[in-house]
Parts: C-alpha cells; structure tokens; sequence
C-alpha cells in the first residue's frame, strides 16, 4: 500500500485466522473464519461491524490474548505465537485498550495507574516517568490530576487514564475497542481529537474498532468491514461508501450523510458516490448548483 | 479455571427429577445426606450409591456433568481420604513406613469417607442441576418460614442467595474480562511463587469489588423502583404445589433412610 | 391533555463535603409531562438530565419544591409505592437491574412485589413480554442475551407493573446501534399502542427525531422545549451547549449560509434530500 508516495510496510498479517469457541461440543461456533488482511505502519484503520461479526474476538489476537485455532498472526514478519513463552512481549508492542476501560482501574494513584503497564515492560526511573508524564498529556490528564486517586475523576476521565495506561507502553500499534461508547456528544469529539493528535505526533499504526459509521467515516484512513465471522470488504472510506447499498443490505448502517446522497442520485441527481461528510456533500452541492446556473 | 465453577449451574430439562417440587428434593437431599452418614458397611454405601444411580438415570443430567463437578473439590476428598488413611489406630497394620502406618479400619475408612463425599457431592450437585436457583430458593424459603416466627429472616436470606446466584455468571464474566485488559497491560499471573501469585491478582481483585459494589447500588435502586418492600405481601409467580409424584418420592427416600438406619446396626 | 408528572421550582442539590458550596444538579425547574406524550430530555453530561429523571418516582427527593406524580407528591413516604407502581424507571446498564436468572422470574418481580394473585401474573408476563417482542424467550437466562434484548426485558418488567408512564434514564447509552434500535422501536410501540406515556432521557440526538416534545437541559436547567424541528433549528445554541445536531440539519444550516433557499425544518433524510433538491431545482 502507498500513500503519499511513500510505500507502507505491513506491521501486522493476519492469514487465514480461524477461532473456534467451545470445539468438539454442540455449543462450537467459529468467531472469526479464515480472515486475512494486512495492517500497515502508520495507518488508521477502522474496524466496523455487528455485535457478533467476531470484533472482539479477532482484536484479542491481534496481542495474543487469544490463541488462534488456526491460522497466523505476523508481527513484523514473524508469527507472534513461534515463541509462546514470548507473548508478553508482543502485547507490549500491540497495545489493546478495552471496551469501558475505566474498569480497570486498581491503583491508588492516576500516575501509579498508568505506569502499571510500563513497570510490567520493565521500564524504571525517569524513562519511566517520561512515559506517564506523556501518555497523560496525550489524553489530556493535567499534572495536578496525576496524584489523585482515579475514582474521583469523572467517568470521561478515567476513561482518559486507562487509555494513557496503554499509551504508555509506547505500543507501535494501539488497538482500540469502542473509545467512545457512552460518552456524550462533546466527550466523543474530544476523545477522539486526543487519538488524532496522537496518531498525527507519533505516527504510529492506530486500529479503531466502532460501531458509529459517523466516527469512523470522520477518522480512519482505511476501513475493514466484518460480517459474520467474515471481511465483508475493505477499502478508503471512499470506496467503502460508495459501495452503500452492499452496507445496508449487510444490516449495517452507513453514515446519515451517505443516505442523503443516496436518495438524492436515486432522484437523478448526479452526486459523488463517496461523500461521506456534511463538508463534502455540501461541496458537491454548491459545484452542482453552480454547473447548473451556468446552463 | 472459572469455567470449571459449577455450582449453581442448572441444565434445564423436563424429566420426573426437573418436575418434582423443589422442597421435596430438598428433603430428599437432606434425606440422603443423613442416610449417608449413618451409613455403616458396604451394603449401606451400595444401596445409597444405586439410589444415586437411578436418580441420575432418571434425570438424564449425563455422570459426566456430575463427575466434572467433582473436580474442584478433588483436592479436599483426597486430603480426608489420606488424613483417614494414615491416621486411623487399628488392631492390625497393613503397612508401616516410620510414622506412617496403614491399619486395616484406616483403609477401610478411607475408603468409605472417599465414596461417603463423592456420593455427598453428587447428590446435591444433582439437585442443583436440576432445579433452577430460583425455585430452590423459593422452596428453600417456604421450608423455613416456621423460623419467622422465631424473627429469623427468611425471605431477606432466600432474596440473597438468588441474587448471589443470579450474579455468579455476570461476576465470571467482568472477572475474565478485567483479567484480559490487565494481560494486555503486560500483568503476569502465571510465573513466580505464590505470594508474587497473589499479589498479581490485586489488580483483578480491586476493580472487582468496586464493581460489584457499584452492582449492589444500582440493583437496589432498581429493585426500589419496581415495587421491592421486603417480603410482606409478596405473592408469587409459581405457587409450589405438592403433587402425588412428590408424596410418592418422599415415601421412597423415607424407606432408603429407614433401611439405612436399620442396617446400621448390623454393621452392614 | 390530562399531566402525568409535575415538577413545581425543583432544586436538587448533590450532599457536598463539608464547608463546600453544595453542587446544584437541578436548578428551579418547572415541567409538565402529559399523559400519553413521548418526550425526549436531552443533554450532555452533567447537565442535571438524569438527575431529573432520577426525581420522577421518587429515587431522589427534591431539594426544594416539589414533584407530583398524578398529583401524588414524592416526598410523601406513604404515597411512594404508588407513585413507583405508575412511573416505571428503565437504567442504563442492562446488567445491574435484572434481579432473576430466569426472564419470566424477573418480569414477575414488580407485580409479585405489589402482591398480584399468580394467575394474573403470568397473565402480566406473557403480555409485557409480548409488547417487547421477547415473547420467545421466557425460559431464558438473562446473561446469555444481547444488550438490546435485556433492556426489552427490562421494560418488560417495568410494564409488569401496569404503569401509566416509563421513564428511560439513559437506558440506550450502552446499547450497539441495533441494540438501541430495538429498545426504541420497542417503546415508540408502547407510546402508541398502549398510551404509555414515555420520557426517553438520552445523549443521542437522532433519538430525538421521532418524539413530540424534546426538552434540552443545561446546567440543571430547562434551556429549550418545543418540538424536534424547533429545537434543532437552533444549530448554534445547541452546539453551544456541546451536543451535535443530526447531519441533516447541518447539511441545511451550512447550504443556508451558502445561500441556498432550504427549511432547516427538515429533519429525516428523506425530508432532507427531498428539500435540498427542490431548492437546487428552482
């Protein structure tokens, strides 16, 4: 994959992942089934899918929580489980962040808290303490803040410490599970505007696993749509949206502003069919109006 | 090593053993449970083991299900059946090592006391496999509202143990899910002695509790708002009702008891 | 329109530590929710919303003034089950407000509270898991199903009650998108089929689209209410207040300012495409 001119080097190979749940009983049901894609260095990539379509499941690979029934997972060029006794080290350098991570919360401190991950990493001292001191800053946690204790934050900012408490491994691909879920309107925007700017800085591989379009469409450089246990497709999102009505017939939503444009070409108006943001769409509109009052 | 926890655990069916009332298999239980202890030779032990036997027929619950429950309490049988084994005086030593000496009522206890807990064990995972929790507590509660009268809290009790039952799965789940996120912050719970072991779980154990403190709150709340006033004028859903099938397995669990006791005597 | 819940100067102050200010959540508010209406409360958080929510069946008493339910006043202890029995309360996790590891037990919980003889019971049952659609599932166990689906359930066994008003706290916050899908095609049934009246306390303003009254609370006050179309032409002033306003209206706030002649009235897609083309036609 190139962009920019530049060619981007895989970081990641999933080949032909299988992961079948409770085998050799009448309850098996395979999650993820022979998936294979690519995820390279420095991208942003979304995962978008149903409740079910095997998100979880295939995220947990990507760091070796999960052991893949068959099939591999590169890292690098080398398969993350050729070393078992190893694996630790692997979910150092892919950092997983959890659904409602603010759960995990333990320690007395928000800096204690955040340097849990880069103490198991080994990390002492003040390489240590660069660490906290620049995840917190990433996500937006104030100096003051760092020697309280974390359950008095409010939910959004603990949400903030857990994910500066994976940043701080300094991780080359940070995986991240629903960010946003339960935030209200303004939380979302400026959790998100955290991870852009982190992704912008320190130009490391970011994959975002969300079930809002509107998120994605606004964020990712590429998107991987699952279905049932299955990549559905991937692409831009460009490509990705303009192939809208596969996405509907999927039962997956599409972001509002492609259902405008949408109705509108049905209308027989000639819209690109990869808008996908209000900005785009009202560009489309304004050139269309002027092509038109020009005839 | 969570998914082996199968207390609680119920597999739904419709067999005679899923329809019989659940105050009468508690009696039954407890039925059971007295014979096994009275139980003094090999006819006793195998007239109850038959008993057990039949009723797992009849239940089609699978000796599988029932022997995996064995499982996390190996370690305790195998304790009492090695305490019984070295530790019991007898007339006649079988075999003797220093301090350690085996005598022939040593062995012949160990024996009994192994198949006295399996068989113990059994029979009330038996029960549970096959009435929900919630009706075992119902019935449960119902037994014991004489002790009201005594001011012993019975339905606040039979309330707690259904809830406790209801959140064992939920409590497995976020336990298994804050283990995975602190894996992924590099937590190590399987290297280093057993202090290291247990200090590693600190950072599974605290966001447990708090959230299962944070549980108990909203679930009060949320029973508040649906009407919960304690167990004054509760009425229920399914009225327990005894049935002939319930007088005649009583009966029959009364004669195996009878039985029991009067072989006890005879030493058989 | 007969009114279901009134609210008269409510003040709610959250217990502060000592010597501090305590934190006002409500600040006065005066609202009036009529029977048989779907009125969505809108807010970001720590606008009061839930708090709000929180004092319509009496899980938190007012500070100062007062709420009455069908003229029932919440601080009245004698007149609490009452006023729970007609205000169901629906809340955000699914989890934590499912009491029995069976569904039928656990919608059989607030009528078996309320001393319902069995056979009407399970009459209650059967017909409030009907309503959710969740009919098939009596036997289950709760923690098999999906967020959508226990929070059905937990409707379910608010309409147990036989209440005359549901108010949902939050009750979509952590639900997938076809999760709250169903939870609101669920309730926007209830509204109209059964004249259950419903308060939908939520961040997700398209969840606004379909109600006939949106309320927007801000720093413990009303600041808005009125109908969706005319709350959400205030692009700026809800955006003041951090919520977003469907792309819809976005879309026709910014082709207005371009100068393009389109109603910032149309809210569904349809109704957007549709306004935006007639205006590009002329």
């Amino acid at each position: 994959m190139t962009r920019g001119g530049e060619t981007l080097e895989p970081i990641l190979q999933i080949q032909h992942l299988t992961h079948t749940y409770s085998a050799g009983t009448p309850f098996q049901r395979s999650a993820v089934e022979d998936m294979s894609f690519d995820v390279y260095d420095g991208e942003f990539l979304g995962i978008i899918g149903h409740t079910g379509s095997g998100k979880s499941t295939l995220i947990q690979h990507l760091n070796g929580l999960l052991r893949p029934t068959s099939g591999r997972v590169l890292l690098h060029g080398k398969d993350i489980w050729a070393e078992p006794k190893k694996i630790r080290s692997v979910r150092f350098q892919v950092g997983l962040v959890f659904q409602y991570p603010e759960y995990q919360l333990f320690e007395e401190t928000v800096y204690k808290d955040i340097a849990f991950g880069p103490t198991n990493q080994g990390k002492t001292g003040e390489e240590l303490d660069r660490c906290v001191r620049e995840a917190a800053r990433l996500v937006g946690i104030r100096d003051d803040q760092l020697d309280r204790s974390p359950f008095e934050l409010s939910g959004g900012q603990k949400r903030r410490v857990a994910l500066a408490g994976v940043m701080a491994m300094e991780p080359q691909v940070l995986v991240l599970d629903e960010p946003t879920a339960g935030l209200d309107p303004a939380g979302r925007e400026n959790l998100m505007a955290n991870i852009r700017d982190y992704h912008r800085n320190k130009r490391r591989t970011i994959i975002l696993v969300s079930h809002s379009m509107d998120e994605i469409a606004q964020n990712v450089d590429r998107i991987l749509v699952l279905k049932s246990a299955h990549v559905l497709m991937s692409g831009t999102p460009a490509e990705v949206f303009a192939r809208a009505d596969e996405l509907l017939t999927a039962g997956l939503d599409v972001p509002q502003v492609t259902r405008i444009a949408m109705r509108m070409r049905e209308k027989g108006l000639p819209i690109n069919p990869a808008v996908y943001t209000v900005q785009a769409l009202e560009r489309e509109l304004l050139a269309l109006r002027k092509g038109g009052a020009a005839c | 090593m969570l998914k082996d926890i199968t207390l609680g655990q119920y597999f739904p069916g419709d067999t005679v053993a899923h329809r019989l009332d659940p105050r009468t298999k508690i009696l039954l239980v407890t039925f059971y449970i007295i014979a096994l202890f009275c139980a003094k030779g090999a006819v006793s032990y195998g007239l109850l083991a038959l008993t057990l036997a039949v009723c797992v027929r009849i239940s089609r619950v699978g000796l599988h299900a029932l022997v995996r429950g064995l499982k996390p309490v190996l370690f305790i049988i195998l304790f009492t059946g090695i305490l019984n084994l070295f530790f019991t005086p007898g007339e006649r030593y079988l075999v003797e090592w220093g301090v350690l000496r085996i005598s022939d009522t040593g062995l012949r206890n160990a024996i009994f006391m192994v198949i006295r807990i399996m068989l113990l064990i059994m029979g009330t995972f038996l029960m549970t496999y096959t009435t929900s929790p919630i009706s075992l507590t119902d019935g449960l509660e119902r037994l014991l509202n004489g002790l009201k009268k005594i001011h012993v809290p019975v339905h606040e009790l039979a309330m707690m143990m259904s809830i406790a039952l209801r959140f064992i799965p939920t409590l497995i789940e976020e336990t298994d899910k804050i283990m995975s996120a602190q894996k992924a912050r590099g937590a190590d719970f399987e290297s280093g002695g057993l202090v290291q072991k247990a200090r590693a779980l600190i950072p599974v154990l605290v966001p447990l509790f708090i959230s299962a403190f944070r549980r108990a709150d909203e679930l009060a709340t949320a029973m508040e708002c649906r009407c919960y006033h304690g167990g004054e004028g509760r009425t229920k859903l399914h009225v327990l009702h005894y049935a002939a099938r319930d007088w005649a397995a009583l009966a029959l669990g009364a004669a195996i008891l009878v039985g029991v006791l009067a072989l006890r005597p005879l030493g058989l | 329109m007969a009114e279901i819940i009134r609210t008269e100067n409510l003040t709610y102050a959250y217990p502060a530590d000592e010597g501090a200010a305590p934190a006002l959540a409500l600040r006065g508010v005066d609202l009036t929710i009529e029977k048989g209406s779907f009125v969505v409360v809108l807010g970001h958080n720590g606008s009061g919303k839930s708090t709000l929510a929180k004092t319509f069946n009496g899980v938190l008493l007012p500070s100062e003034g007062h709420v009455l339910v069908e003229g029932m006043d919440t601080r009245d202890e004698t007149q609490l089950l009452a006023i729970r029995q007609r205000v169901g309360m629906v809340f955000q996790n699914p989890d934590n407000q499912i009491v029995a590891n069976v569904v039928e037990e656990d919608v059989a919980f607030a009528p078996e509270n309320l001393g319902v003889p069995s056979q009407e019971i399970r009459q209650r049952v059967d017909s409030a898991l009907r309503l959710v659609d969740m009919a098939d599932f009596v036997r289950h166990a709760p923690h098999l199903l999906s967020g959508g689906q226990k929070q059905r359930i937990a409707i379910a066994g608010v309409i147990a009650m036989e209440p005359t008003c549901i108010v949902l706290d939050e009750a979509t916050a952590m639900l997938d998108p076809m999760g709250r899908q169903e939870v609101l095609s669920a309730v926007h049934r209830l509204n109209r089929e059964e004249g259950i009246t419903v308060v939908l306390i939520t961040h997700h303003m398209n969840e606004a689209e379909d109600a006939d009254r949106v309320v927007v609370m801000d720093d413990g006050e009303v600041v808005m209410d009125g109908t969706p179309r005319e709350v959400f032409t205030q692009v700026a002033r809800l955006r003041s207040m951090g919520l977003t306003v469907p792309d819809t209206v976005d879309l026709l706030d910014r082709l207005r300012k371009d100068g393009v002649d389109v109603p910032l009235t149309a809210l569904t897609v349809e109704e957007c495409a549709d306004a935006i083309l007639e205006a590009i036609a002329k």
